[in-house]
């Protein structure tokens, strides 16, 4: 819809395309962020006996553009040792690997930045963008703490990308699309009709599937916790460890790259998920504009309930970390190795067997 | 041909998040394995003892303060114990309660200090805050008391500076009761926690003998597995007419003398020292605090070694007079030095994260170690 749009007003398609893919930066993702920035210090605060920022705005709301301002302000100090081309280059390829997989999320039905068929490809492979750009982050600073956090950042990211792959071949297999604009649309009606009960089908198969479904469900998330490196699995940064793991040597904006890229992560695997399981921007309950014959209002509500699911995961993943102590180093490889990846793949088999009946 | 490798040299601190103060090790490692772990102390070193070879006796009760600043009141505790019993002196039933009462709150506050950054190196930021919030309820209690929250000079050879506010005792009645529930709040939160067990459990184990040959003494050892406790086996003060148990390491979860045993003593000794303060505060006499502090202090030439059971374990001091009213020397033992010294035993073999996991539950101080 908006690609028409821009499409007619340049006559132009890749400024149309590359307007299209920008847009959800700027009007989603980065005021996003911010927000994120600081609900995560209000929910940690709350869940503390505290009140967390108070003096910037209401509640402390502007605290995060504050932050901004500060960190645009900050020395940016390269340390003398460091190899300065790699050491510039990772804030910028994090950044892009997390921002890039926006693009083909799709926020409501009239806005997705790229309908690409190979969506979900797209979005493991850009994701895993990152893991460069932290290897090189840890490298070119020339810190043994860098240097620890980032290695073991790539093994454990690498490691829980299997069970997370495996977990969405289980939907393709189900689904029979890599288009995640397609795959939130299979999704559409009521709840019911969401994959993690069991998909659209009608039948036998669709109860069948649930207890299934609800596995695969567990085994994402917590694999995307471990890939996005929160708590239990925030090993790569461990503040009482590593100092700061990978990025103990970035200071000023490219220190805000990381951390922006940190919490865009957040609600690229949350959206995800929801995309996956909880039928993306699908209303649970009818669309408030079919009631009132209002046709436009649907995507409008579409990008709410995109939001709300996105949000709630991104929630509780900060519960989750205000909660849970840390895992170490060879328990996080034990977790992935000895038991995601085999119940995935026995999930994965199962879920064939059933599709094919 | 094999490829040459060699260890890599980790320095970890002075100014590192979880050395708790400026301590740096020395860390030798092979991958994430750890080959050895060489502590380099002293960035806080202030010459106590020195120091206190030019003071008067009563002038060195601010400098006890600053050595285990965390256990304030009972470095003071054992310092006036020990000037006391040099100079053959008797205190107030009343000055000896509330002794007992500051110093078991001052445990209570330095454990709560011990678990929640425990909690905190092993990656769980809830509960050190919520620690926090409860340990500050106890230094309202001491600020209500003396007017000082953190270095209190407060017991004084012979008595007290002050005696306690008209409202301490239904303040401490109320902090004992509005606690209680909070100590099984902290066991949900975080001893229970499956990962937190997984981390903790049969991590830096100290075998008792070993513990014993290093001289480690308080939670540590009794995590270790051994009955000991200076309040019961040489009791000073009143702590002879109370009722309280000593916790020891029975391997309930993991092995004895592991992480998380010396970690669960601390916590099990909160809830004995609120039953001591409970008592403490219904049997508390009347009387003067201040009638038996001596107008010059100058003790007989002698020496004395008196020992008390601080918070993190055998606190002694060892002072010799030579008849003037400064001190020849005082030696301290302090626990945390001797505890420090076991390092190196219990990282062998571990992983980087086990070294804050270790160096985390044997509670240093590090104003106490360099004194």
């Amino acid at each position: 819809m908006t690609y028409d749009f821009f499409y007619k007003l340049f006559n132009s398609d890749i400024i149309a395309a590359l307007i299209q893919s920008l847009l959800p930066l700027f009007f989603f993702i980065l005021p996003y962020a911010l927000f994120a920035v600081w609900w995560e210090r209000k929910v940690s605060a709350h869940m503390q006996d505290r009140l967390g920022p108070m003096r910037v705005g209401w509640h402390g709301a502007l605290q995060p553009i504050a932050d901004i301002f500060k960190l645009f302000q900050k020395e940016d100090i390269i340390a003398s040792d460091t190899d300065k081309s790699l050491f510039n280059l990772a804030p910028v390829l994090v950044f892009v690997g997390s921002y890039a997989a926006f693009a083909v999320i799709p926020f409501s039905s009239a806005f997705i930045g790229s309908n690409l068929d190979l969506g979900v490809f797209f979005l493991v492979g850009v994701s895993g963008f990152a893991v460069a750009g932290i290897l090189m982050a840890g490298w070119a600073s020339n810190n043994k703490y860098s240097l620890l956090g980032a290695v073991r950042s790539v093994a454990q990211i690498i490691s829980y990308e299997i069970p997370t792959i495996l977990i969405i071949i289980t939907i393709v297999m189900i689904t029979g699309t890599l288009n995640l604009n397609t795959l939130t649309q299979i999704q559409t009606g009521y709840f019911w009709n969401w994959m993690i009960f069991g998909g659209p089908g009608t039948g036998i198969t669709k109860y069948v599937l649930i207890p299934f479904m609800v596995l695969g469900f567990g085994i994402i998330y917590i694999s995307t916790l471990a890939e996005v490196n929160r708590t239990p699995f925030d090993i790569p940064e461990a503040e009482s460890e590593l100092v700061a793991g990978y990025h103990t040597e970035y200071s000023g904006m490219k220190f805000a790259m990381f951390f922006l890229a940190e919490y865009a992560n957040m609600l690229a695997v949350s959206a995800l998920v929801a995309v996956l399981f909880f039928g993306g921007y699908q209303s649970p309950c009818g669309y408030l504009g079919n009631i009132l014959g209002l046709k436009w209002f649907i995507p409008v509500e579409q990008l709410f309930w995109f939001t709300a699911k996105g949000l709630f995961f991104v929630f509780v993943q900060m519960w989750l970390r205000w909660t849970l102590p840390r895992l170490r180093v060879d328990q996080l490889m034990n977790t992935c190795w000895k038991y995601l990846i085999p119940l995935a793949f026995v999930n994965l088999i199962i879920i064939g067997l059933i599709t094919l009946m | 041909m094999a490829l040459k490798t060699e260890h890599m040299t980790l320095n970890m601190g002075p100014q590192h998040p979880s050395t708790h103060g400026v301590l740096r090790l020395e860390v030798e490692l092979e991958g994430e394995i750890i080959r050895s772990v060489k502590p380099h102390i002293g960035y806080l070193h202030r010459c106590f003892e020195k120091h206190a070879e030019a003071m008067t006796y009563p002038q060195i009760i601010p400098y006890t303060d600053r050595m285990d600043y965390l256990a304030s009141m009972y470095n003071e505790f054992g310092y006036a114990i020990a000037v006391e019993k040099l100079l053959g002196i008797q205190v107030p039933e009343r000055v000896e309660y509330i002794r007992v009462i500051m110093g078991e709150f001052q445990r209570i506050a330095s454990h709560l200090v011990a678990i929640g950054t425990y909690g905190l190196d092993i990656g769980a930021f809830t509960p050190f805050l919520f620690c926090f919030r409860d340990r500050e309820m106890i230094l309202n209690l001491f600020e209500m008391t003396c007017g000082a929250r953190l270095l209190y000079n407060y017991i004084w050879v012979g008595g007290l500076s002050h005696d306690l506010h008209p409202d301490f005792v239904r303040n401490a009645k109320e902090f004992v009761t509005y606690f209680r529930p909070k100590v099984k709040e902290l066991n949900d939160l975080l001893t229970y926690n499956r990962i937190f067990i997984d981390r903790t459990t049969n991590i830096g184990i100290l075998p008792l003998e070993t513990a014993i040959n290093f001289g480690i003494s308080g939670p540590n050892l009794r995590g270790s597995g051994l009955k000991w406790d200076i309040r019961k086996n040489d009791p000073y003060s009143v702590y002879n007419k109370f009722d309280f148990d000593i916790p020891v390491g029975t391997g309930l979860i993991g092995t004895v003398g592991d992480c998380w045993s010396r970690y669960f003593i601390r916590v099990r000794e909160i809830e004995e020292s609120l039953k001591i303060i409970e008592q403490a505060l219904e049997q508390i006499p009347e009387g003067d605090v201040t009638s038996a502090i001596p107008k010059r202090i100058k003790p007989p030439v002698g020496h004395v070694y008196s020992r008390v059971e601080n918070p993190k374990g055998e606190l002694g001091y060892f002072i010799i007079s030579n008849g003037t009213p400064n001190p020849f020397r005082v030696k301290v033992k302090g626990p945390s030095f001797v505890h420090l010294g076991v390092m190196n035993e219990l990282c062998k073999g571990h992983m980087i994260a086990d070294v804050i996991a270790i160096l985390g539950s044997i509670d240093i101080v590090l104003g106490e170690v360099d004194r």
